[in-house]
């Protein structure tokens, strides 16, 4: 180990040259997303939002060059943990953001909000971290997993039917989504129907919602499960009898996919790339314009979740040292998101709005959702109240 | 006796770890050891029976999956002592290899391989419907485990010594075993089961507490990986995880105990290293596994015709 | 809870049980015929529908896309097969084990890398689509009807070529014996690879056949994969009519236990705790009678001869 002095020598060489200027050093940015597996076209939606920001402002934020750290968590925990802490201790990142699933999300959430580096999921939104579990370390950009469905739910409250089928994967977010559906929603369920993850074929399912006959089917069931389901949901005949409304099945992720198959069908998010808004109007179009497909809610969210970055950093003139700061400059959300409305509960989730969209497809043959009408105006999570911030 | 040389020098090097990390100021070479020493130390388990015995389990994750279970309903009651929950997770998943095992093992070859899977299918499902533990999102632990009360495991060195010390122990058990008359006997077994059975040694019996010795202990490697992640979740009882297992076992020289430490390292250093190389970094593993496969050790094809 | 529902479920899982039969009769004959254990046949089956799906977006012609894909599933097949597979006929399960092991990592990240994440699909042809009625109001997606004809015929082939060809006489004598096969002076190699490739193009079947119910996308093979062993395992390794019987025997369990076990539990249960333990339970049903039939015929179902 007699090269010791040596590697000191130039570490204190560059650090000499550079002392005057911290922020001069590059911004790291740790983008943990999933790229294995089914889910993988989502994280590449992600990372292409994020990256489309970055491009746009000359790979500058805050006005430090950003080098971004892309890990895949694999969707494994144990896996995710690691990453998390190679991203810490042996990158050091400033911020780690990305972050699809909420079961990844419990993972590293100790320890990168212990290391005290701030946290920002463009996605993931389970309600445990946004009541009792809320973090001051911890933001999200994107929505808490209630308040999506909590949509749909008022939207079929008000215009739809009083007789619904709802089904979703038997897993906790499945669950979660149906509570959040049936807390605005006070019509008569006939059915829950809980499928096994990563079911491929539902013709048992649809079967028996064909025998209950309800006025409408609610679904969640993300990924390719939800290609499968809605193919299958339209071969079945089913598409012109029963109305089916869903969260997170039909979007510009799965939309290549199913095509017409899922013409007409209706949802709940806070994104749509037909939304007219200033920053909209930038994001979408640059977007097709450099990755040639249509950006999703989950691209916008990455892309909003540099924003904040951005903003918060502009606020605090590049420094990431003083946490107080930094803190306060991302709770201000002083940014323009492309969802339009935008601003941080005291949970660090969004207050924003709602929209019912319709997946078309656009002249040019390509397929993407539209906006129908505005549900919810500033629509906060129920958890909210619970979280006594620090 | 190379064995051993081979063995003192893959603990030496796991043992310069956190020396070297400290030096070089890369403290996660710390974490991602640990985790490697923590599947190390299933594969261990794993290698006795599958490498020895024969006996090629896909179900092993199953015992990880009871450790991993075991921490987290332990916490759920405010108990982190580890001389508490590894006692009760190795009993718990003794038993869960008691019945299973004696199951499997009416069967042979690859309908083991299958019984031993479907069992822990069984498991994995059972968990993902366990909702007072998360269910499929799975379970924050609040707070690692201690010893005696002391909060040992709070830091990564103190969870690296305790895996290193954990799986230095394990080795040493199974290594031992291996050479025992026990070991020889199961051994035997898998050579030439027809004339051994005639010599009045119980087949069955024999493997099943192979088996269960097997299973019990790999329950250790949950304990520690739920302390490792401070997280538990169905994904720890995958079966592509046993299948990763068979993959450790097998790569580092089936039967030899040690191999199975250092296919732990082998395969997870090389998926770490790969991965942050490029993204399709399967396109590279997928060939090193075949030319690992077309290498092995040829006269290993003993087991060919029972398959 | 109807009859017609009933018989509806049922056709669901003799449908889901012909898919199940396609993709296990390859593997079993490759693993009787061979003992070879060969992991990557459900990457073959991700295969095929990847082939016919890139048939599809270059004409835009269905029918032209099964015909295609599976010819190119078939030279593909054969390329593994020389390439990689071959080496591995004559070495013991663990070294099959890891090689295919690594043979699924590249053919999943290959897919991958040419065709994206992104699920892809293949529509079906208006011809195709649409359901049928078969009896007073009882609908059933014609090409779901379709699906079951090709898996039955297929199975009939089968039978015919194994019982009453000389090249099933083989294929029957290689699963009791494959070294007395060797020595009656039989070319092993090509014995081995026409097997083999039959097995392959009986999954790519299945995978193309598939492709319209349900999204593609890279590792779709590997549960698949797993449900396969379930069934020859069940069945008797080696056994075709084994593979027969246990895939509609899977098919049936698996639907009709996903249609009724929760109505069953919220007989007796509260319906918020019969919604968490039905599911799980229906989940792990296939899995229970794997191990049942194991528990008491530790051979399988139909064992072929000489194997046990």
């Amino acid at each position: 180990m007699h090269f010791k002095p040596i590697t000191t020598a130039i570490v204190l060489t560059i650090f000499a040259t550079t002392a005057s200027a911290a922020q001069t050093e590059p911004l790291k940015i740790g983008f943990m997303t999933t790229l294995t597996g089914p889910a993988a076209s989502v994280g590449k939606h992600m990372q292409d939002g994020f990256n489309l920001y970055l491009k746009l402002n000359g790979n500058m934020l805050g006005g430090r060059d950003v080098k971004v750290i892309t890990v895949d968590d694999e969707l494994k925990p144990d896996v995710a943990v690691t990453r998390a802490q190679a991203l810490i201790e042996r990158y050091k990142v400033d911020f780690v953001t990305g972050i699809i699933f909420s079961n990844v999300l419990a993972a590293v959430l100790k320890p990168v909000t212990d290391s005290e580096t701030f946290l920002i999921s463009a996605n993931a939104g389970p309600s445990i971290f946004a009541g009792k579990g809320c973090n001051p370390f911890f933001f999200n950009v994107s929505w808490q997993n209630d308040t999506v469905p909590e949509a749909m739910g008022v939207y079929l409250e008000e215009k739809g039917p009083r007789k619904i089928a709802v089904m979703a994967p038997n897993y906790q977010a499945g669950k979660d989504m149906i509570a959040g559906f049936k807390r605005y929603y006070k019509g008569e369920i006939v059915d829950e129907i809980y499928t096994q993850l990563n079911q491929l074929d539902f013709s048992a399912e649809l079967a028996r919602v064909a025998a209950l006959k309800p006025e409408g089917l609610f679904a969640f069931m993300p990924g390719g499960m939800g290609v499968s389901l809605i193919k299958q949901y339209s071969q079945a005949g089913l598409a012109g009898t029963i109305p089916f409304y869903s969260v997170f099945v039909v979007d510009e992720t799965t939309l290549p996919a199913t095509k017409e198959a899922a013409l007409g069908l209706l949802s709940t998010i806070q994104y749509a790339p037909t939304l007219e808004n200033e920053a909209n109007r930038i994001f979408a179009p640059a977007f097709e314009k450099e990755y040639g497909y249509v950006p999703s809610y989950y691209a916008s969210q990455a892309y909003d979740a540099a924003q904040l970055i951005d903003s918060a950093l502009k606020k605090t003139g590049g420094r990431t040292d003083d946490k107080a700061l930094l803190r306060g400059a991302l709770e201000s959300g002083d940014f323009t998101s492309v969802r339009g409305d935008f601003r941080f509960n005291v949970n660090h989730f969004p207050i924003q709005d709602y929209y019912l969209v319709k997946a078309v497809r656009r002249a040019d043959g390509m397929f993407h959702t539209d906006i129908l009408e505005k549900v919810l105006d500033d629509h906060g999570d129920s958890y909210a109240s619970e979280c006594a911030m620090k | 006796m190379t064995r051993y040389v081979i063995a003192a020098i893959v603990f030496w090097c796991l043992a310069t770890v956190p020396f070297l990390a400290d030096y070089f100021d890369q403290s996660y070479l710390i974490s991602l050891t640990t985790r490697i020493m923590i599947f190390a130390l299933a594969a261990v388990t794993l290698d006795f029976i599958l490498g020895i015995g024969g006996l090629v389990s896909l179900g092993h994750a199953a015992f990880i999956g009871i450790g991993t279970y075991t921490v987290a309903i332990f916490s759920k009651y405010g108990v982190t002592d580890l001389l508490v929950i590894i006692p009760v997770a190795v009993l718990a998943s003794g038993l869960f290899a008691l019945i299973t095992g004696a199951l499997a093992l009416k069967t042979r070859g690859i309908n083991f391989i299958m019984i031993t899977l479907a069992f822990a299918q069984m498991l994995y499902f059972g968990t993902t419907s366990f909702s007072a533990l998360g269910g499929d999102d799975g379970f924050s632990l609040s707070m690692r485990g201690t010893v005696f009360g002391m909060p040992l495991l709070d830091n990564h060195l103190g969870l690296f010594w305790t895996s290193f010390v954990l799986l230095a122990l394990t080795y040493v058990i199974f290594q031992t075993l291996a050479l025992s008359s026990f070991g020889r006997a199961l051994g035997a077994l898998k050579q030439n089961s027809e004339k051994m059975e005639s010599l009045g040694v119980g087949r069955r019996q024999l493997q099943l507490r192979a088996y269960v010795i097997s299973g019990s202990l790999c329950a250790i490697s949950g304990v520690l990986l739920a302390n490792l992640s401070g997280f538990v979740s169905p994904s720890s009882l995958a079966w592509q995880r046993s299948g990763d297992l068979v993959i450790m076992s097998v790569v580092g020289g089936q039967g030899t105990i040690i191999g199975a430490v250092i296919g732990a390292i082998g395969f997870l250093g090389l998926e770490e290293y790969l991965s942050q190389l490029i993204e399709y970094w399967r396109l590279i593993l997928g060939p090193i596994a075949i030319l690992i496969a077309l290498f092995l050790n040829h006269s290993a094809g003993s087991s060919r015709r029972h398959g | 809870m109807s009859y017609t529902l009933l018989a509806v479920q049922a056709l669901n899982g003799l449908q889901f049980g012909v898919l199940l039969f396609l993709i296990a009769s390859g593997l079993t004959l490759v693993f009787g015929v061979m003992n070879f254990l060969n992991l990557a046949h459900g990457a073959l089956f991700m295969v095929g529908a990847y082939l016919a799906v890139f048939v599809y977006q270059q004409t835009g012609a269905f029918f032209l896309a099964v015909v295609l894909g599976l010819v190119a599933a078939l030279i593909f097949a054969l390329m593994i097969e020389v390439l990689v597979l071959r080496h591995f006929y004559r070495r013991d399960h663990l070294a099959q084990l890891l090689a295919t092991f690594g043979l699924i990592l590249i053919l999943n990240d290959g897919s991958k890398a040419i065709w994206g994440s992104s699920p892809q699909s293949l529509p079906l042809p208006e011809i195709l689509s649409g359901s049928v009625p078969l009896i007073d109001n009882l609908q059933y997606p014609l090409y779901r009807l379709i699906v079951i004809g090709v898996g039955l015929v297929v199975a009939l082939f089968l039978y015919l070529i194994v019982q009453h060809t000389r090249f099933g006489m083989l294929v029957r004598a290689g699963a009791a014996d494959s070294e007395m096969v060797s020595a009656l002076g039989v070319d092993v190699r090509r014995l081995f690879m026409t097997v083999f490739a039959a097995g392959a193009v009986l999954a790519a079947l299945a995978g193309i056949l598939a492709a319209p119910l349900i999204a593609i996308e890279p590792g779709m093979g590997d549960n698949v994969l797993i449900l396969a062993f379930v069934v020859i395992v069940i069945g008797g390794a080696g056994s075709i009519r084994g593979a027969f019987v246990a895939a509609l025997l899977v098919g049936l369990v698996d639907t009709l236990g996903r249609s009724f076990v929760t109505d069953l539990f919220r007989v007796v249960l509260p319906p918020a705790s019969a919604n968490e333990v039905g599911p799980a339970i229906a989940s792990i049903l296939i899995y229970a009678l794997m191990a049942l039939v194991l528990v008491f015929r530790p051979a399988g179902l139909f064992p072929a001869p000489g194997r046990s």
